[in-house]
Order: structure tokens, then sequence, then C-alpha cells
């Protein structure tokens, strides 16, 4: 089958979804508010500039988080890689916190930190800081050493090995890692919102279920996924471009 | 050989322990070894026998438990790109196009950019991979990859090339012909290589010696003068000249005395 068939394939899928969907709350089989009834208070929320608010919100915790996360993992997880002393002395921490969730590190945090941001981009920080250490540090192990020796014979200093292959070769290590990690991020603001906050997708869903404003709920729930799968997407765009050169298996 | 060319490599009692788990075993024992400037010399002989132990002493990729090697009347203590390395799996830098591949070495030694453009587009041409200089390796067929490897490690100048089976993994055609175009570049560009294999056919067509090595601990168990005119094409492996040197090569590489069984 060709590719515009599949993605019709795909379009009509979802319009079936809906489909259904309007048909179960209109004959009342589960109580659920109706897509138009979604629609018409999405647009309220967007009028009412509650939505917008909460996004912004939302996207400002995780991309900080996110962004300082990242941008120490990628040293950290390089340095862990290559040097053997600073993995041992590393990787207790980084084993026994990947198995901790974010969101139980919460409590803690606002303890310590305060009920206000800190605390919260905190814990994101934490999720995406995990998931690309370990992805980075992996991607320099795994770099091929028949490579590295290739670029030894040519000439290059441990210090050129490690900029012009090193890094290249765990390239595509980092960008899983981020991936994994803005996924994390992303899960981990809305449950943290739902916790603890003023503002954010999070909240206004928390919010909601104390009202009964199930259309608001389903409204959040939309913009979550669908704000995670762009970003997914955005990634995986960057991704395929940096990494061409992959032997695609 | 003339007795008045200089040696280029020398292998002095070069000793190779290895530890596996808890016991040890001799990878090489004793090995001296000479190879004049410019001489094609190939290695062959059963898996085990220490010959990329050989080539990576010489490498610089690995310091010998005893023993040293020494290029050009100094002592070789790390890798040095007046030795270049053609590896059996390519090593190509799958990032880099084929132009930036052979321009690595190069770069390295910062060489202005229009020398090392001239530089690369010489080698590509050498080993005709001119039409694919901005390809990637991932875009190449295996032969191709090992001629950019050649390119690359030419690009350098070195003045020795050891190849470690840098044809084990090509389809037999492929191998034949890459056989052929690797004495011709080397015709015209000559450096003093060393050749290692397990294809005795292609030890006695390319070397000017081939030594057979022998197994557990690895040693030298002969040195075959292959007198041989170069440059050689496809019809020298018709004559009987060459089919008495291959039996001989064969014969030895098969039929080593108290070898042991378990290989």
């Amino acid at each position: 089958m060709g590719r515009t068939s599949l993605q019709l394939i795909s379009v009509l899928s979802v319009v079936c979804g809906i489909g259904l969907w309007a048909l179960a709350s209109v004959t009342g089989a589960v109580v659920v508010p109706g897509p138009r009834a979604v629609l018409d208070k999405a647009v309220e929320l967007v009028s009412t500039g509650v939505l917008p608010s909460d996004l912004g919100a939302s996207l400002a915790r995780v991309l900080t988080g996110f962004v300082l996360g990242t941008i120490l993992a990628i040293p950290v997880g390089f340095l862990m890689g290559w040097y053997p002393l600073i993995r041992a002395a590393a990787e207790p921490y980084v084993q026994f916190f990947r198995t901790v969730p974010p969101l139980a590190i919460i409590p803690l945090a606002i303890v310590i930190m305060g009920i206000d941001e800190t605390p919260k981009i905190f814990v994101i920080f934490l999720a995406s800081f995990l998931s690309c250490v370990v992805a980075t540090f992996q991607g320099v192990v795994t770099v091929d050493k028949t490579l590295i020796n290739a670029a030894r014979v040519l000439g290059a200093s441990s210090f050129v090995v490690f900029r012009r292959v090193v890094v290249p070769a765990s390239s595509p290590f980092i960008l899983v890692g981020m991936r994994i990690g803005l996924g994390a991020s992303w899960a981990t603001v809305v449950a943290a919102e739902l916790i603890a906050a003023q503002s954010g997708l999070g909240f206004r869903m928390q919010q909601a279920q104390l009202y009964y404003d199930l259309p608001t709920i389903f409204v959040q729930l939309i913009c979550i996924g669908t704000l995670g799968l762009i970003m997914d997407r955005a990634l995986l765009l960057v991704e395929a471009r940096l990494t061409r050169w992959q032997e695609r298996r | 050989m003339t007795t008045q060319t200089k040696t280029m490599i020398r292998f002095e009692n070069i000793h190779q322990e290895f530890v596996v788990g808890k016991t040890s075993f001799t990878a090489v024992e004793d090995v001296s070894l000479n190879i004049a400037d410019g001489e094609f010399v190939t290695v062959v002989g059963p898996s085990g026998c220490g010959k990329s132990t050989l080539l990576n002493a010489a490498a610089g990729l690995l310091q010998p438990t005893s023993g040293q090697v020494v290029v050009d009347e100094t002592p070789v203590d790390g890798p040095s790109p007046r030795t270049g390395v053609i590896f059996q799996q390519y090593a190509l830098f799958p990032w880099l196009t084929v132009r930036k591949n052979v321009e690595f070495g190069l770069e390295l030694q910062k060489k202005p950019a229009a020398e090392r453009r001239r530089i690369v587009d010489h080698y590509l041409d050498l080993v005709g991979l001119s039409r694919f200089a901005d390809a990637l390796p991932k875009e190449l067929s295996g032969g191709m990859k090992q001629r950019c490897a050649i390119a690359r490690a030419y690009a350098v100048n070195p003045e020795i090339l050891l190849m470690d089976e840098p044809f084990g993994a090509l389809d037999a055609l492929t191998r034949v012909h890459m056989q052929e175009q690797l004495l011709e570049t080397w015709g015209r560009e000559r450096r003093t290589v060393l050749f290692v294999t397990h294809d005795v056919d292609e030890a006695v067509y390319l070397a000017s010696r081939v030594i057979v090595m022998a197994a557990r601990p690895g040693r030298i168990y002969k040195a075959i003068d292959v007198n041989l005119p170069y440059p050689r094409d496809n019809n020298l492996r018709l004559t009987r000249e060459y089919a008495d040197l291959r039996a001989q090569v064969w014969d030895a590489v098969y039929n080593q005395p108290g070898r042991s069984d378990n290989n």
C-alpha cells in the first residue's frame, strides 16, 4: 500500500474515533461531554486567555527544567563514559535516582524549596537529566574502538579523538536520551501541577475536577497529548537531520 | 631484494602475553623480522598465530610485553601518521563524507585548505572515487568503502602502510579486483607495506615476500620469497611459477609440524 493511502487510513481512523466519541456522549452510554461541548469549552478557554496562560506556564516549566537538565547531562555523561573513575563515583547516584520516580521527589522538593516554581522545575530537571545522562554515557562507552584507533593512527590526540570521534559517534544516543527526557519531563510537569501549582494545565484540570467540569478536563487532556506529540515530533525531526549519516536497520 | 636498501620496519624479539581470565597465554613468541624500505610483505597463518598482534605493535596501538618495533630507526611508542593503518572493518567515520574522511588526517596536520583539496582530489582519483566525493560511507559498497579507507591512509603520506585483512569482508570477485587495484596504487606510489591475511592466494599475489606464521605460540614458521616481477596482473595467477609458489605457501600454512589439533 502507498504512503498516501496509509496516511488516509490514519486520518479516517481519527475521524471515526471522534464519531464514536460523539455517539457515546449523545446516547449517554458513557457520561462524557461530546466533541461539540469540548470544542465550545476550548474556544471559551482560549478567548478568555486561560488556556494560553496555562499552556505558557506548563511549557515554561518543562523547557526550563529540560534545557537545564540536558545541558548538565551531556558533559556529565561524557565524563562518566570517558573516565572510569568518574563513572565509578557517579554511577551509584545515577542508578539510584533513576529508580525513584521524579514525582516521589516532589514532597521533599516542596519542603526544601518552597511552593513556588523551583520544586517543579527541579523535578523536571531531574527527570530529563537522568534519562539524558544515562543515554550519553551509553553512547560514549559503545563508540567503536576501531574508529578511535583509525583517528589515532591519523595523528589525533586524545582531545581530538574525543571531539571528532566520540562526540559525533554518541550523538544518536544523546538525541534518544533527549527524547526520552522530554517525554518524562512532560509527564512530570502535568503530574506536579496536579499536586501543587497555581497555574498550568495540570492545575486547571485539578480545579475542573473540583467543579465537575468535564469539558475543561477534556480540553486540557487533548492539549497535553497534542503538545507532547508535537514536541516529540520536533525532536525526531532534529534527530533525523543530525543523524542522517547513520545506517538504518 | 637488494641488500643496500635500508630497513624500514624492524621487529626486535617481540613477545606478547595476553591474560584471559586467570590464565595467560603467549600470543607471540620472540618474533624478529626486518622489512626493507618499499617492500611488500604479507603475513599469513592460522587464526591465533599473532599476525594481527604484530601489526598492532607496528601501528603503535599495542605495546608488546617485551621487545620493540623500530620504524625507520625510531622505536614505536604510539600511533603516528607516518604509519598508516587500514582496518578490515574499514573504520570510516560514518558522519563524514568520503571527501571529509580522506581529509581528516590532513586537517590534523593543519594543512591549508587549498592544499588539502588538491591532495584529497588526487587520492580520490587514484582509488577511483572522485564521483563519490560527497557520498556518505553508508551509500558505498564494501569495496568502495575500503578504497576510501586506502585513500584516507595514503593522503597523510605515510612511509608505511599496515593492512589488517583489509579485503577479508569482501566477496571473492571484489577481492581479486581490489588486490589488482591495490598493486596498481602501490606501483604508482610505493610504500613499505605489511599486509596481514588468511588467504594464501592473496598473500602470494601481492607480496615480494610471504611470512608464514604458526600458532600456539605465535611465531614465524617460514619466510618465502616471491620472485615474480611487478607490475603484476591477473594472468600471473595462471602461470606455473605462481602455482608453485602458491603450493609452497599452502603447504607451509596447512601442513605445519607439531601444530596442536584443537584449532
